[in-house]
């Protein structure tokens, strides 16, 4: 049975590796197989894609894969797939999609980090701070610092009842309130703003529109 | 080289960040480079009196730990280009640093600025032995009431044995009437108890509370007894001779008149 299925498509070729055997059978064949057809020196990078099915490897054998495939001059592994991940990664990817809510005040000096989104029910006071790698949303007063996307994602938004925040951190980017007394707002909601690259604000309504992806926290929730 | 000064008092209360923050920007006001230093850690203020809070990135807590350098954490002011704060962590503790690693922040300071003044926590424990590591001078604030002289006592002698130049006083939230009274001691008997030399009184005037509480330090307002009053202490730091505050004297056109028909009230 052939253990390398190549097919070529309009983005390159995709090699689907059997699952089954053994990881240096599958090495061996992989080498054999790209040995057999010689290219041509002056036709373009060809971008493979690899499948591994339902076979798990490790960092190092995908480095052996890709060091396979890259012998052959005219190959670059775009990427490698597989349908399994470790438990680890699972319980790791859980933790950062999972929405964790919290109910309590944070008060003046309390930090409170979640992995994932946060739901606050209830307040930040000033100089009490908030984290999450993904959304935060605070069902109160916001009136601390609060920093969405802390491991760098910048398309997560902080929405408060009542925005009168210290500071509003998401990813790298820090705006902070005015030096003015200034009142707050009511149901808004901080984000990036691509173009300019600064943090703003908006109603909940026009920024739900510009983050589409926020609607996938409906079925988190309902996931639990 | 500039010059460190702790502000420090023993009990709480008394006015050590009023005075830190006022007697900064009197300083400043006097075309001085001034840093004030929070080491008040897990419970700071004085950015809060400067109105500067919501400018916080990095911290003491954070230049000691080596996450930033020392300037990237210094907060310019909003009124003076001359002027500098650096908070104190809010969500650490004062165990989280050493005397040793302050004294190292407050030298590096002293490279840049003619002033440095440090505003002290309360008590006598690590947050005190912190704040005075790196201080060449202090000054020490007390109230005119008991308690707060008998802490003033204890936190000039401990003062004493550390490598500062003798302490300078401050008598702040003075209430004449009461000290005429009797009810407060008054002026001349809390510098007779401490024996130390006295470097200026404040009025206890609500528009210190006003301007702590706008984030404006009072010295800004030029109408304020008090404000005159820490002006006159930054002058003084910087070697002027300029007299004590007469807390007798009123004010107003109508003061004025009476004096001149010699009408006594």
């Amino acid at each position: 049975m052939q253990k390398i299925m190549i097919k070529g498509t309009r983005d390159g070729l995709t090699l689907r590796l059997d699952d089954q055997c053994g990881f240096d059978e599958l090495l061996q064949e992989l080498e054999e197989k790209l040995s057999m057809n010689g290219v041509d020196e002056d036709e373009p990078m060809i971008r493979v894609s690899v499948q591994l099915g339902k076979r798990f490897v490790t960092e190092e054998q995908k480095d052996q894969i890709s060091d396979v495939i890259r012998d052959k001059q005219k190959l670059v592994v775009e990427r490698i797939e597989s349908e399994v991940i470790t438990k680890q990664e699972a319980l790791e990817w859980k933790e950062h999609t999972q929405l964790t809510p919290i109910v309590r005040t944070i008060r003046s000096g309390q930090v409170v980090h979640v992995k994932g989104d946060l739901l606050l029910i209830g307040d930040v006071n000033p100089g009490g701070q908030v984290t999450a790698t993904g959304n935060i949303f605070v069902l109160g007063k916001l009136r601390g610092i609060a920093h969405s996307g802390v491991d760098g994602a910048a398309d997560t938004v902080i929405a408060a009842s009542y925005m009168q925040p210290n500071q509003l951190r998401i990813s790298d980017q820090v705006s902070r309130s005015p030096d003015y007394e200034s009142e707050g707002v009511y149901m808004e909601c901080g984000y990036i703003d691509e173009n300019e690259g600064k943090i703003r604000m908006d109603t909940i309504q026009q920024v739900m529109k510009k983050r589409p992806d926020l609607v996938s926290l409906e079925r988190r929730m309902l996931n639990g | 080289m500039g010059e460190a000064i702790v502000v420090t008092s023993g009990k709480g209360g008394v006015g050590k960040t009023t005075t830190t923050a006022n007697l900064g920007t009197a300083l400043a006001l006097q075309d001085k480079k001034v840093c004030l230093v929070d080491t008040d850690i897990g419970l700071r203020n004085l950015d809060v009196i400067m109105g500067l809070e919501n400018r916080i990135i990095y911290d003491i807590v954070d230049v000691v730990k080596e996450r930033c350098k020392t300037n990237q954490a210094l907060i310019p002011d909003k009124r003076f280009d001359c002027l500098y704060v650096l908070p104190a962590a809010q969500t650490s503790d004062k165990s989280e640093v050493t005397p040793e690693a302050i004294k190292t922040i407050v030298d590096e300071l002293k490279q840049d600025f003619d002033y440095i003044l440090i505003d002290c926590p309360a008590g006598i424990e690590q947050g005190y032995k912190n704040a005075v590591a790196g201080a060449d001078k202090a000054i020490v604030v007390t109230t005119p009431e008991k308690s707060s002289v008998r802490d003033a006592d204890r936190i000039i002698g401990l003062l004493e044995q550390e490598d500062v130049e003798s302490p300078k006083l401050v008598i702040n939230r003075i209430r004449n009437h009461m000290m005429k009274s009797g009810d407060l001691l008054d002026v001349d008997e809390i510098v007779s108890i401490l024996s130390i030399d006295l470097l200026g009184i404040i009025i206890d005037d609500d528009a210190v509370l006003k301007a702590a509480n706008s984030g404006e330090p009072v010295a800004m307002k030029p109408d304020s007894k008090a404000s005159l009053a820490y002006r006159n202490i930054a002058r003084r730091i910087l070697g002027e001779a300029v007299p004590l505050l007469n807390l007798d004297e009123e004010s107003g056109m109508f003061a004025k008149v009476k004096k001149f028909f010699g009408i006594r009230s």
